[in-house]
Order: structure tokens, then C-alpha cells, then sequence
């Protein structure tokens, strides 16, 4: 590729068309006004301009789990890279692969605590895979290709690059690097991984369970983990990052364990004598007390990052690489040793999980209650949308009703903040996803209290005339937390109930925005059938829900994962 | 006259690192050992035969996680170019000591023989101080330091080890040999 002669500003833009992104989510300010300007003549980016950097990070985050793409915002320098900083967060815990690419003040100015300035390199280093400050403008090609490469590649997740405004404005003989070279990065694993151990031991084990993270979704390898379930024949539970690694209307899906997982879900996991874990990380979410973890229960653990081999649970066989190379290769040896030595007799397991599954089913009960049940709620809005819907959530309550009543059948379907666990994902996830998929159908399913940390972005949604719908399960309360006082804190519900404000339909007008309410299961139909109908922008339901209904079964944090409350 | 290591509680390890020599790598490094709670005992950081790399040795203490984790945490920082545990058996280290003893003049032809034992030299005279400078093993300066208490230290700096693996081996992956 020939040199061109370019500001810095607009290497940077020049960079992101090469990179193919389409959508850049951000606000400017005075910093990063040079990358701006560079970028008001480009025809190949659409930016979308958020209220808060804050929601940037999470739009970018929801346009990149929905399409498996890298996700790019934009902030400026001090505030503007500090908003970012949630967002980075949470992009880090749930490995999702993201370029923030901010300003910083002029070179003279750094270290002097000049007007807006911040240390984002500094203060992101904890939460970036890396991050670079770019002090030569020369290095910016290189820079934001080595950005992009190490955002998608290995375990994929947030990078930060950093460029002071008189860099920005500094000349560049643009050349774009056609390959990256990053001595320190992504070494082959020293070991060659055991498959054959991996496959003996799945021969030999006669209660298997497999157990899917959010490694699946990062490795794009759905048809694999399709395969490979269907080839062992196991019951298969899942993370909430899981959901959507396999069809969780199909008979050998036990859903989600963990904290919130059904009883015959973490029954299985805790009776097993072997655990497959495919992209996952022994969350303690999941795993409940690590002593009294499936005790019985080898472990073969597939994870792209070494590191988190043996970090909680000791593998007996670590199996490093991605998972869409290397699960077809565990499956081929699967397939092997079972035409050699026939298949394990699943049945007795088998037996055991469905009583269990007969005897303690996810449920609720309507029946008797006066007030709609927030499960009641998602279970409708999720009959309505037929299987169709990606939805979003936000973080709290109604995040583990949706997670638990809310089936999802194919991938990168259920998007949520599951490590960080962040209040105020919803409404940002939903017009980064619907940016990503302008066809889909994309609904938020969020909590009063969470809907309130993001809501002026419905601005941003509202300019766009994005039509996602906004489900809110209103209970007046930070349920999750109101939840745990009931339980723990012997009622003594400290700074919890919220006030019925703001009025969400009101508030929907003033945003120019359908808003909807729902007070009684009489209402509750029509206005799903109303919202799911609405095409012409945003569109906010306010589902007033029964305000002391907790989420059950429940594992007390610290409690053996078999060790729960309720849902018997 | 070695005494050997005392270890108060958990197991101490040496790494060997090499890394990028840019800026901000110590602090990527040191906020990891910080924030995952693995106890620095000493970190030293030089130049190495090649310019763009930089070795660090850090002894860490470890109440509970095994070391293995450490090492593949380290490695996933992008300018660490490679991460090895050193054993006792296989390593070779040294550390510098400097410390300087108020003490009158009549005790200096004692302090000089105690000096001579342990192979160190003094480099500083005064009518009432003289600063000894003393290299070896981490366990060496430690007895060294324990003879010194009773003439009065008055500073004292200890670089923190560095260690080079025995034979021929060396860090570097082989595409940078």
C-alpha cells in the first residue's frame, strides 16, 4: 500500500474504515475534536452519539456480543475517559472484544494535572487486556492495528488507546501494517493438550455433565458444542453467558446453575462424577462454597486462556486452545474410543436427572396472586416473541427471571452483564444490538432501579428511531438487594424502597417515545402485543409487578452449590 | 557461614521475566503481583544483552496459590515476552548490599575482618562510619547483616536479587534467539 500523507486524526478514522467497522459510539469533546473533524468527512462510519461515555462502552459492547465483531467507542480526555472506565469493566469480565479509543491532553500538558486530565492508561490497566498512549504520531497504524488484533484474538476483550491532542494534529505517512507482531502475545501452550486422557475419561464416566461458559460464544463455536453434546449424550447446564451455546429447548438442556440455576441443575452438577467445562471459569456464581463443589467430580476443562486452567477447580485434564479448533478434535476421540469400546450406559444418570427435573421443575404460580409475577411477565413477553427476540437485560431481579424463564433457542441471543454485573446495561445494550442488527427483534428486559442508572440515553435510542422495547419490571424497589435483606438482614430493608419516580410513561412522551403501562395480568397482553407492534422508535413498558416476589431457588453466597432456598 | 532461608509463612519463588523495555511495563507488572495478592519479596529490573528487552527477577511469596498460576497470569501481560519459575537447585543469584555502621575507629580493624570473612569490601571511611558493600546470596547478606546489628547500622539498601538459570539454557523463545 502506497504512503499517504494525513494528520494523525486522520490516520486514526483511516485505521477504523480499513478495520471495517461500521458503527463507533461515543461524544466528543476538546481533546479528541481533531479525531471528530477527520471523521465528519468519512462515508464508511456511522457514529452514534450517546449522553454518557458510560453507555458508549456498553452499546459498543452489545453491538459486539450480538455480531461477534469488534466494538469501538470513543471518549475524550479526563470525564470522558473515566465514564468509560464501568463500561471497560465490564467488557474485561465477560471477555468481550472492544477498541475505547480516547483522547488525552497535549504531550506539554501531561503530568502537569492540566484541564481534563487523566490517567486512563494508568487507571484501565487493571481492565484491558492492554492499552497503549501514543506519543509518536508514526505509531498510530501500527498501534490501532495491533488494538484490533489483540481486542478479537485469544480470550477476546476490552483495549484502550490513547492519543494526546497534539499527536492527533501531528503529521503521518499512513502505511497500514498487514500484520501484526507482538513478541509477548498469545504463546503456543507447551504442552500438547491430552485428548486422548480427555476421551478416556469421558468413556469411563457414567454421570457426565457438561457445563458451557461464555467461551462458546466468544469462539463462535456453536456447531461444535451442537456436535459435540449431541456425540456424549450428557445432560448440558450452562452460565449465564452460556445461554444460547446450546438450545435450551432441547431435552438434554438443564439450564442455568449456580446462585439462581434450577434445583435439578445444580443437583446434576453436584452429583456428577465428571465435568466438561467448555469455555467457562468456575465462577463463584456457579460454583457456590469451592470445597463442597461437585466432590465427586473429575474435571476436564477447555478454556483458551491458560490461566484460567486450575484457577478455582483443578483440572484432571487442562485442555488449552479454542474450543473451535479443538472440540471437533476432543469429539473425533470421543467417537473413537466409544466405537472401540462402546458407549457409557448413560440411562441409570439419566433417570436421576429427569426425577430430579420431575420432582423440583422451574416454576412459578400465578394462580391466586393478585398482582402480576415478574416471571409471569417475561414468560408472556417471551410466548409473544416467539423465539425471534435478542434480549438484553439489565442487572438485579428481573435479570435472573429472564435468565431463568426466558428459553433461548439460538446463539448470541441473551446479552447481559454477567461478571461485572453491571445496573444500567440494559437500555445501552439494546441500541448497540440494534445498531449491529437493524432487522432483529430487540427487547430489554430491566429493573426500575437499573433502567434509572442509563435512561438519558433513550435520547439516543429516540434520535436513531431504534425500535427496541424496553420492558421494565417495576417493583419500587432494588429488588436484588431488598431480596438479600429479607433473607440476611432480617428484613431490615436500609435505603432500598424506591420512589415511584420518575412516572415512565411521562417520561416516555417527554422523550417523544411510546410509553406503556401494565398494573393488572388483565393489561399485561395487550400492552406486550402493543409494544412488540410498535416499529416507529423506542418504546418503554412500565410492568408494574407484584413488589415482594423474590428470585428462586437461591443459593446463599458462601453455601454449597446443592444448599438452596426455595424451589422445592 | 550460610544460615539458611527462613520463611515466615508460604512458599517463596524466583521469576525470571523477560520484557518490552518501554514505559509503564514495572507498573503492569507490579499492579498484577498487587491486585491478585501475590507478596513481592524483591523485584530488581535491568538491561539484558539486547537493548528492547529488559529482565526482571521477583521473589514472591505465596501463602496458598500454587506458583504455576503466577507464572501464566504474568504471561498474559502483552509486554511480557517470557515467564520462568527459577528453582533453588537450578539458579544462580546474587544481591548487592550497601550498609553503613556508625562506629568509632577503634572498631574498624574489627569490622574489616568481619568484612574479609564474607568476601565484601569497604568502600566509605570516616573517622566515625564506614559503609561496607557486600554481594552473594540473599542468605550470605542476611548472616552478614546479623553480625553488623551489635556495631550500630545506621542505613542500610539491599538491591533485591537477581538469578540467571545454570547451563545453557536461556529465556528468550526461539524465535528471538
Amino acid at each position: 500500500m502506497a504512503k499517504e500523507k494525513m494528520t494523525a486524526a486522520q490516520a486514526v478514522v483511516r485505521a477504523l474504515e480499513l478495520e471495517g467497522v461500521d458503527y463507533i459510539f461515543g461524544i466528543p469533546g476538546g481533546t479528541i475534536l481533531p479525531i471528530y473533524d477527520a471523521m465528519f468527512s468519512s462515508k464508511k462510519l456511522k457514529h452514534v452519539l450517546v449522553r454518557h461515555e458510560q453507555v458508549g462502552a456498553h452499546a459498543a459492547e452489545g453491538y459486539a456480543h450480538a455480531t461477534g465483531k469488534v466494538g469501538v467507542c470513543f471518549g475524550t480526555s479526563g470525564p470522558g475517559a473515566t465514564n468509560l472506565v464501568t463500561g471497560i469493566a465490564d467488557a474485561y469480565m465477560d471477555s468481550v472484544p472492544l477498541v475505547a479509543i480516547t483522547a488525552n491532553v497535549a504531550t506539554s500538558l501531561i503530568g502537569t494535572d492540566g484541564f481534563q486530565e487523566a490517567d486512563i492508561t494508568g487507571i484501565t490497566m487493571p481492565i484491558t487486556k492492554h492499552n497503549w498512549l501514543v506519543t509518536h504520531p508514526e505509531d498510530v497504524p501500527r498501534v490501532l492495528k495491533e488494538a484490533f488484533y489483540v481486542a478479537r484474538t485469544g480470550r477476546p476483550g476490552p483495549v484502550l488507546v490513547d492519543i494526546p491532542k497534539d499527536v492527533l494534529n501531528m503529521n503521518v505517512d499512513f502505511e497500514y501494517p498487514d500484520e501484526v507482531h507482538i513478541p509477548g502475545y498469545l504463546h503456543e501452550p507447551k504442552e500438547k493438550p491430552r485428548l486422548g486422557d480427555a476421551a478416556q475419561l469421558i468413556r469411563s464416566s457414567t454421570r457426565p455433565i457438561i457445563y458451557l461458559g461464555g467461551g462458546v460464544r466468544t469462539s463462535n463455536g456453536f456447531p461444535e458444542v451442537f456436535e459435540f453434546c449431541e456425540l456424549v449424550g450428557a445432560p448440558v447446564v450452562t452460565t449465564v453467558h452460556g445461554k444460547g451455546a446450546f438450545p435450551e429447548t432441547h431435552d438434554h438442556c438443564l439450564g442455568m446453575f449456580g446462585m439462581h440455576g434450577a434445583r435439578y441443575a445444580n443437583y446434576a452438577v453436584q452429583n456428577a462424577d465428571l465435568i466438561i467445562a467448555l469455555g467457562a471459569r468456575f465462577d463463584d456464581r456457579v460454583t457456590g462454597k469451592l470445597s463442597t463443589f461437585a466432590p465427586e467430580a473429575k474435571v476436564v476443562h477447555l478454556d483458551v486462556d491458560p490461566a484460567e486452567i486450575s484457577k478455582l477447580v483443578t483440572a484432571t485434564v487442562p485442555l488449552v486452545g479454542d474450543l473451535k479448533v479443538l472440540l471437533p478434535q476432543l469429539g473425533a476421540e470421543v467417537k473413537r474410543i466409544f466405537q472401540e469400546k462402546g458407549r457409557p450406559d448413560l440411562a441409570p444418570w439419566w433417570k436421576k436427572v429427569n426425577d430430579w427435573r420431575a420432582k423440583y421443575p422451574l416454576r412459578f404460580k400465578q394462580e391466586g396472586e393478585k398482582y402480576i409475577l415478574p416471571q409471569t411477565a417475561v414468560d408472556r413477553i417471551w410466548r409473544k416473541c416467539e423465539g425471534r427476540a435478542i434480549v438484553t437485560t439489565g442487572v438485579g431481579e428481573h435479570q435472573m427471571w429472564a435468565a431463568q424463564f426466558w428459553k433461548v433457542s439460538a446463539p448470541r441471543q441473551f446479552i447481559t452483564s454477567g461478571g461485572l454485573g453491571t445496573m444500567g446495561f440494559c437500555l445501552p445494550a439494546a441500541i448497540g444490538i440494534q445498531c449491529a442488527r437493524p432487522d432483529a427483534l430487540v427487547v430489554g428486559i430491566d429493573g426500575d432501579g437499573s433502567f434509572q442508572m442509563t435512561l438519558q440515553d433513550l435520547a439516543t435510542a429516540v434520535d436513531l428511531k431504534l425500535p427496541i422495547k424496553i420492558f421494565i419490571l417495576n417493583n419500587l424497589f432494588l429488588g436484588m438487594v431488598r431480596q438479600w435483606q429479607e433473607l440476611f438482614y432480617d428484613g431490615r430493608f436500609s435505603e432500598t424502597p424506591l420512589s415511584d419516580l420518575p412516572d415512565l410513561v411521562k417520561l416516555a412522551e417527554a422523550y417523544h417515545c411510546l410509553g406503556l403501562r401494565a398494573r393488572t395480568l388483565e393489561e399485561l397482553d395487550g400492552v406486550i402485543d402493543q409494544a412488540l407492534a410498535h416499529r416507529d422508535g423506542p418504546c418503554i413498558v412500565d410492568i408494574r409487578v407484584k413488589r415482594q416476589e423474590k428470585v428462586f431457588p437461591m443459593v446463599p453466597a458462601g453455601a454449597p452449590l446443592h444448599d438452596m432456598i426455595g424451589g422445592d | 557461614m550460610e544460615k539458611t532461608e527462613q520463611t515466615p509463612s508460604g512458599n517463596v519463588h524466583t521469576l525470571s521475566l523477560l520484557v518490552e523495555n518501554k514505559s509503564g511495563v514495572l507498573q503492569r507488572i507490579a499492579g498484577l503481583f498487587g491486585r491478585r495478592g501475590y507478596n513481592i519479596e524483591s523485584l530488581a529490573v535491568g538491561p539484558t544483552e539486547r537493548p528492547e528487552y529488559s529482565r526482571m527477577t521477583i521473589v514472591v511469596r505465596l501463602e496458598a496459590k500454587p506458583v504455576d498460576q503466577v507464572v501464566r497470569q504474568v504471561q498474559k501481560l502483552v509486554p511480557v515476552i517470557e515467564v520462568k519459575e527459577l528453582k533453588p537447585e537450578d539458579l544462580i543469584e546474587r544481591e548487592l548490599l550497601l550498609v553503613k555502621i556508625k562506629t568509632p575507629e577503634q572498631n574498624h580493624a574489627e569490622l574489616r575482618a568481619i568484612a574479609d570473612t564474607y568476601e565484601a569490601q569497604i568502600v566509605d571511611v570516616s573517622p566515625d562510619a564506614l559503609m561496607i558493600e557486600a554481594a552473594g546470596t540473599a542468605a550470605k547478606l542476611d548472616a552478614l547483616e546479623e553480625r553488623l546489628v551489635k556495631y550500630g547500622i545506621q542505613e542500610l539498601c539491599r538491591s533485591g536479587r537477581i538469578a540467571l538459570e545454570r547451563g545453557f539454557k536461556t529465556l528468550a523463545p526461539p524465535s528471538l534467539k
